[in-house]
């Protein structure tokens, strides 16, 4: 990305006028699917863009200013695999960041486990990164999907209906968040019922059609992992159709601005969702980047340019807390490392090299004809993690 | 359950109108023009951005929904009428399917204008003034505007059959639909008709997409998302056929409808998924129908085209002083690791992979005259078996040969059905054998891993090495290459050349023209199947991408780059592609646009691919043919 590296570039200029930092930069090598996802990773870059800064007007890595190489990976895993070999072998990354889908990020994650590279995930869900598939070099910022369906876990139990719809894209994100609102439920909530299941395929939802097929189960209650373009179909339809009168609808992600704000004031009111409400968060993290990237990019952040701020800060605090960019010492610095993000502090778990960044659950208003968050609180991540020994279990040791 | 099942019907009618008003220009444009318009989702999406546009700019109420549709479809007809001045024009006489390419890359530039006029985000469009709510039929609510939906599309349909049937340039549009050549002989206009034909085919497609902006908000996969299935209804209704879109749009569109409609059931004591079965209904009935009906429900036999049948000249038997040049790159490429740094290693072992599965299209495209539009399903095949075999504790040396093996042998079932097809059928049949392929390895999660695929498939430590697997692939994959090189100068590349050249008069000397093809098949399919097992020990992962339809258009793009009727070409082509990928990639944020401008200006240089078009130039200063 050019004009990615024309910004460090220029930001190392700018810190190389100051005597600390007359040093060779570490290089971070960061891979993601910017031409698929847009939405979502334009902000991403922006994020990302703006705590390297930060890490480098702040005398940098012990010294050191931090240069991000960054590329696009098109969305598919052997293209993400070579990039990585480039940056690895060519420019000579210290360590490797990004990913968003989450067969890429597994792929990246394998690599990264093959030539002994340190690999900070950001957005990949899917749980497999750092419990099935886990290894010693993959670290994830992002919660998880299981980690997300359990804070609407809770909700739902609360609410205590016993005949669920189930809606969902057809794809590994999807089907495990699934499986895991059963298995939840099913503990939790003995005698829960899933009455429908609908599984369209990624981006091509006939909304129509399934809307009427969950309306003509007759549920109590709608549990939805759809998000983007297929959500705006759904919600437009469900509600054309009369699905959500009076219905109550669980959705992970509806929440986050990127999914949120394009439905205007046809967001639907009530919907229990998990996101990022920008903008009520006052603690003192927030309001600085808020403040930090309003400046920078007159605009407002999605959950994206969180997701690649905080994975970025992460980054530079492994590195200085590693004092080497010897991939050994940086996996033993990022185990257990603590710091603070727009969310709060946060620390990766030695057991599974998960963060606890948490995620904000809320309902779904209507504020000045836009979809807002109310009544939200903010679920840490550690609350929703499994216990140890089911981790144990899960993660090859 | 009657309601139920009504009212999914009429969903399908619905959706049906929208998809039959695209397929309807693309039919049309394929008819008259042979151009298989892959920027046609384009159209579609770029329609949906204008119409958007349109409305915020002028404001809601009728003018702003219906006059931002009109406009619209005007705006996008005017795109269409460029495109085909600009660009299409200058390649109508180079081989069949190249034109794929050269849309394929209006396809790359207009996502980037896309994404770079309207930014990331979906955007919501506006609803129909008036039919924002729902009418009540069979005791369900039904919305409004899908009621429209489902009169319009057959009007729109009967007004353009009218222009056809009762207008003089309808006549003259279904006279070069019939034959473009007698047509021409008969002294029509065929530049300004071609003009006229693709801006109204374009015309269309921007209309569907502002007219689906009540049911789906202008998004950016809009484009790639419809255009597979507007290739399934135009073929199963028929190339050109306008009916037979009108019955394949609504016979898939019902389908999904119903599959959605009955969920999921027990069949025989095991849970069956009809909603995830709509990740490729449509590619099931093309299947069916191409096998049971080869030129569609309302479909007939594609007129020969008498230009580029003429245009393949004989090959020739290489002589051996000009191979001087091939020597020098088999020393160059056993050198390189020596010269180069670790990427360009790694970048080398992928193109030579790559090269391999290019040379093993052209086989079939160039010498046996059968186009594939589901190449991939071989590469991912070895790929996926290789790698199942890998899992299953099977060494490197086993798991590669396994992959090669299950590859020819899946290359032996289709191509048993495909060798009954030819020209566009076959195409579209071996695209639906591969989106079905995509499918099992998308869903067999046990197996195949599912969406996520597989990963830690790596080589033994005896090749972990960047320059010990480049070795590895060279030698492997120069000697399936050297295979494929010299079959084309053996008895089977000729009898290929025989039943492509004339399949009537190869007949009459006793060639079994089927069992020809067949062979070259399974040939290419081991040969692809061997790269796709090469691919997935050098990267350690494997996705259902490796079998998916942009990985079929690369290995087209690299084999028409080259020069489908050169043995060198796809080689040359996969270099020429990868390695102009991989730096577009990394000089710019808008690669798509630079790559798309790259592809469109390469197939107007060289029509007939690189080495086809510079051997044709050097024939020329030799005052050759």
């Amino acid at each position: 990305m050019r004009l990615g590296r024309l910004t460090m570039a220029l930001a190392t200029m700018a810190a190389l006028a100051g005597p600390a930092m007359a040093q060779s930069p570490i290089k971070v090598g960061e891979i993601n699917s910017y031409k698929v996802i847009p939405a979502f990773l334009e902000p991403y870059r922006k994020g990302w863009e703006l705590a390297a800064e930060e890490i480098n007007k702040s005398g940098g890595i012990n010294g050191r200013p931090l240069e991000v190489i960054s590329r696009d990976d098109n969305g598919a895993p052997g293209d993400a695999v070579r990039a990585a070999e480039e940056l690895v072998s060519r420019e000579g990354v210290a360590l490797l960041t990004g990913g968003f889908l989450s067969h890429v990020g597994l792929a990246i994650a394998d690599f990264a486990k093959q030539r002994k590279m340190p690999f900070i995930a950001s957005e990949p869900l899917t749980d497999k990164l750092v419990w099935e598939n886990g290894n010693a070099y993959t670290f994830r910022l992002r919660a998880s999907t299981y980690m997300q369906v359990s804070m609407l876990v809770e909700e739902a139990v609360k609410l205590n209906k016993k005949r669920w719809a189930l809606v969902y894209p057809n794809y590994e994100y999807g089907q495990s968040a699934i499986a895991s609102f059963k298995l939840l439920m099913a503990d939790r909530q003995p005698g829960v019922e899933f009455v429908v299941e609908q599984a369209p395929p990624l981006n091509r939802i006939d909304a129509g059609s399934v809307a009427q097929a969950v309306a003509d189960a007759k549920p109590d209650a709608i549990f939805n992992v759809t998000f983007g373009a297929d959500l705006q179909k759904f919600v437009r339809e469900g509600t054309t159709r009369g699905l959500f009168k009076d219905m109550t609808v669980l959705s992970v992600l509806g929440g986050e601005p990127e999914y949120l704000d394009p439905l205007r004031d046809e967001a639907p009111v009530g919907w229990i969702v998990t996101g990022y409400p920008w903008y009520a968060i006052d603690t003192p993290e927030h309001k600085a980047f808020l403040a930090a990237y309003q400046a920078k990019f007159n605009d407002y952040p999605r959950l994206g340019s969180v997701v690649g701020y905080a994975a970025m800060i992460s980054v530079g605090e492994a590195l200085r807390k590693a004092k080497s960019t010897d991939p050994e010492a940086i996996v033993a610095a990022t185990k257990g490392l603590k710091h603070s993000t727009p969310f709060g502090p946060i620390t990766y778990r030695e057991i599974d090299h998960q963060s606890t960044m948490g995620a904000y659950v809320g309902r779904i208003g209507l504020k000045d004809g836009k979809g807002v968050m109310v009544d939200w609180r903010y679920e840490p991540g550690e609350r929703h993690l499994p216990s140890d020994d089911v981790v144990k279990k899960l993660r090859p040791q | 359950m009657i309601a139920s099942f009504l009212i999914q019907t009429l969903n399908g009618l619905a959706s049906a109108s929208l998809l039959f008003l695209v397929a309807l220009g693309l039919t049309l444009i394929f008819g008259v023009t042979r151009v298989v318009n892959f920027a046609h989702g384009s159209f579609f999406m770029l329609g949906a951005y204008l119409a958007v546009s349109f409305h915020g700019f002028v404001g809601g109420g009728v003018l702003g929904f219906w006059g931002g549709a009109l406009f619209a479809a005007l705006a996008v007809g005017v795109v269409g009428a460029v495109a085909e001045l600009t660009i299409l024009r200058r390649i109508y006489r180079a081989p069949e399917l190249l034109q794929l390419i050269t849309t394929f890359g209006i396809v790359l530039l207009l996502k980037d204008v896309v994404l770079y006029t309207w930014g990331p985000e979906d955007i919501l469009g506006p609803r129909a003034p008036g039919l924002t709510g729902a009418v009540w039929i069979f005791g369900k609510p039904f919305p409004q505007y899908d009621l429209l939906l489902l009169v319009l599309g057959p009007l729109i349909g009967l007004s353009v059959w009218l222009l056809l049937t009762r207008t003089d340039w309808g006549t003259r549009v279904r006279a070069a639909t019939e034959d473009r050549d007698m047509a021409a002989a008969l002294g029509i206009n065929q530049a300004l008709m071609f003009t006229g034909v693709f801006a109204l085919g374009a015309l269309l497609a921007g209309l569907a997409g502002a007219l689906a902006l009540p049911r789906e908000p202008a998004n950016h996969n809009m484009d790639l998302t419809i255009i597979a299935d507007v290739f399934v209804v135009t073929v199963v209704g028929g190339l050109g056929s306008l009916p037979g879109a009108y019955v394949a749009a609504v016979i898939i569109s019902v389908v999904k409808a119903w599959c959605i409609g009955i969920g999921d059931v027990r069949l025989f004591g095991m849970a069956f998924s009809f909603s995830k079965l709509t990740l490729v209904a449509e590619f099931i009935v093309m299947a069916i129908v191409l096998i049971i009906r080869p030129w569609g429900l309302f479909g007939t036999p594609q007129s020969p085209q008498r230009v580029s049948a003429a245009s393949i000249l004989p090959m020739p038997v290489p002589d051996v002083k000009r191979l001087w040049p091939l020597a020098l790159v088999a020393l160059a490429l056993l050198m390189l690791p020596l010269l180069a740094d670790r990427f360009t290693v790694v970048l080398a072992t992928d193109i030579i992979i790559f090269a391999l599965f290019a040379a093993s299209l052209g086989l079939i495209m160039g010498l046996g005259g059968m186009a594939s539009f589901g190449h991939a399903a071989y590469f991912g095949a070895g790929a996926y078996a290789a790698a199942v075999a890998f899992k299953a504790g099977a060494p490197f040396f086993v798991a590669v040969p396994a992959g090669v093996a299950f590859a020819g042998a899946l290359a032996m079932l289709f191509g048993w059905f495909c060798v009954r097809l030819s020209g566009v059928s076959l195409a579209m049949l071996t695209l639906a054998f591969a989106q079905i392929t995509w499918a099992i390895a998308f869903q067999w999660d046990s197996v195949t891993g599912g969406s996520n695929g597989l990963v830690g498939i790596w080589p033994p430590d005896l090749l972990s090495g960047k320059t010990a697997y480049y070795f590895a692939t060279l030698l492997l994959a120069g000697a399936a290459i050297l295979i494929i090189w010299r079959s084309a100068h053996a008895p089977l590349g000729y009898l290929m050349r025989a039943a492509r050249d004339s399949r009537i008069r190869a007949e009459a000397v006793g060639v079994d023209v089927r069992i020809i093809q067949w062979r070259a098949i399974i040939l290419a399919g081991a040969a692809a199947g061997l790269a796709g097992a090469l691919y997935v020990f050098s990267k350690g992962s494997l996705s259902p991408d490796s079998l998916s339809i942009p990985r079929s258009v690369d290995a087209l793009a690299m084999v028409l780059i080259g020069g489908v009727q050169t043995l060198v070409g796809p080689v040359v082509g996969a270099a020429v592609f990868m390695l102009l990928q991989d730096w577009i990639v990394r000089a710019t944020p808008y690669w798509h646009a630079v790559l798309g401008i790259t592809l469109i200006l390469i197939t107007i240089i060289f029509p007939q691919g690189i080495v086809g078009t510079l051997r044709q130039w050097r024939q020329r200063r030799e005052g050759g043919p």
